[in-house]
């Protein structure tokens, strides 16, 4: 039995009236107004997000750079000082142990950033693959919160609190020490929305006091209160995938649709016999994208099926906000993944047809 | 919480307004904003019996996928097609172009059983302290 844990924004989100569900093992708020009007409202002007409950385990040490190499499929070697690279990770056999991102404080010192509901299960990894490696590992979640500022407004708010330079500040780059309405944090952009955003790391005594800063700034500009409803809701419209989903310990990042953060020539690493042979035969099952044609909502595990016959599993379905659309993401055998295709979800015992269409569903426009 | 004098309702948050031998059925407006944004209603058949307590109806919102009970036993006569294309009827007027179906009552008693809205506020004033 574990206890549902309160962030350290607890009381601000029940101040701000949201409805508080566990997730994860996490107390947190499901929606403030409803899920539509969130979504829109990170699309179309900014959204602030508590996601305090993700996990940081710092990664120290002479053998840092080939540890992570050898723990993830991502080529680490490639990462410069103060940039962010997005990575799955992998058990032997291909499966998945957890997607992250790492971001490389100095030659010798990394920060992870891993899945709320997975932080035990992975630092168990961790340590077992770090036996012949000369690093240490530091598991700073309990003593780290982080915020997510999300939407084409996330600049304009962020800049009143702040004087980093943070039109310099590219997508997936951070800069480690700002002073950001008047405490130290960790910024970078980057962000599980789809939009563009910036995600604060911040000791948890201090979360309480930007939070009001920045819904004290961005509130004349539209900045809402976001929860994880609509965290979800966006992350799918840009189809990026969500552990326990799309990813798994049964689900291959490649069977993921994720072959960019696979890199195949970097030396060895955990998986990558499997992934090498999935590579070059081909994978035998496959994520893809698909809009509902007849009325119907597709939800995660409903089976997916051609002509009655059993092709797959639904991933995640939902209602699409921003499309106005019933979509859904699938797990499907791969000869039957092509554009257009054909197929039927068993909703309830009836089958509604849909068809294969191509991912994202969203993508932002402009730079 | 917005719960009108003249309709009666179920411990499962359905409304009933009875018209003689028939009743109309929604959804209160505690189970829509318990929901969320409705986004799909599933609707019955017309002319098929319904027993009071089955599921009739399953209403789904961005993130949640609810069973509609039946509140009292009959046929569905009537089903609100409307909420085909704007489901969100549910949300902004559950006591009026949300209503989900019109059902004729097997056995007209059976509406005493359901409760009046002094009953219900005190039963969701119960629910929420307890």
């Amino acid at each position: 039995m574990t206890l549902v844990q309160k962030t350290p924004l607890y009381e601000t989100h029940v101040k701000y009236g949201g409805r508080m569900v566990e997730f994860g093992g996490w107390s947190l708020p499901v929606q403030y107004t409803g899920i539509k009007e969130e979504h829109q409202g990170v699309r179309n002007k900014a959204g602030l997000f508590d996601v305090s409950h993700m996990g940081e385990v710092f990664v120290k040490g002479p053998d840092s750079i080939a540890f992570l190499q050898k723990l993830v499929t991502n080529d680490v070697s490639r990462l410069l000082k103060n940039q962010v690279q997005y990575t799955p990770m992998c058990y032997m056999d291909g499966g998945t142990v957890d997607d992250l991102l790492i971001y490389k404080l100095a030659e010798e010192e990394y920060l992870l950033v891993i899945n709320a509901a997975n932080i035990q299960k992975d630092l168990e990894w961790m340590i077992a693959n770090s036996k012949d490696y000369h690093v240490e590992l530091i598991n700073a979640s309990d003593q780290t919160a982080q915020l997510a500022l999300q939407g084409p407004l996330s600049e304009c708010i962020l800049e009143k609190l702040t004087n980093a330079p943070l039109s310099e500040l590219n997508y997936y780059w951070f800069i480690p020490e700002v002073i950001l309405a008047d405490k130290k944090v960790l910024l970078s952009r980057t962000g599980y929305t789809g939009e563009d955003g910036f995600e604060i790391y911040c000791h948890p005594d201090d979360v309480g006091h930007i939070w009001e800063a920045l819904m004290e700034v961005g509130k004349p500009l539209g900045l809402l209160p976001a929860g994880l409803g609509c965290r979800d809701t966006l992350r799918f419209e840009a189809c990026f995938p969500l552990y326990g989903h799309e990813l798994s310990a049964d689900i291959s990042p490649l069977e993921a649709g994720l072959t960019p953060f696979i890199k195949l020539d970097k030396g060895c690493f955990n998986g990558k016999d499997v992934l090498k042979e999935q590579k070059e035969s081909g994978v035998s099952r496959k994520i893809v994208g698909f809009v509902l044609t007849e009325r119907g909502v597709a939800r995660a595990q409903y089976p997916v099926l051609l002509d009655g016959v059993p092709i797959g599993i639904v991933t995640t379905g939902s209602y699409s906000p921003t499309l106005d659309k019933n979509l859904g993401l699938g797990l499907i055998k791969a000869e039957h993944s092509k554009l257009g295709q054909k197929l039927e979800i068993e909703i309830r015992g009836k089958k509604v047809s849909g068809e294969i269409i191509a991912k994202p569903f969203y993508k932002r426009g402009g730079k | 919480m917005n719960i009108p004098k003249e309709l009666r309702y179920s411990k499962n948050h359905e409304w009933v307004r009875v018209e003689g031998e028939k009743v109309i059925v929604g959804i209160d407006d505690y189970a829509q904003s318990q929901l969320g944004d409705v986004v799909f209603v599933e609707l019955p058949e017309i002319g098929s019996i319904v027993t009071c307590g089955d599921s009739f109806s399953v209403v789904e919102s961005v993130k949640a996928v609810s069973d509609i009970y039946a509140p009292v036993s009959g046929e569905i006569i009537e089903v609100n097609e409307v909420l085909g294309d704007t489901p969100e009827c549910i949300n902004e007027d559950p006591y009026g172009q949300g209503w989900i179906v019109v059902i004729q009552l097997k056995d007209a008693s059976e509406v005493n059983n359901l409760m009046d809205s002094a009953a219900y506020q005190t039963m969701l004033e119960e629910g929420e302290n307890s």
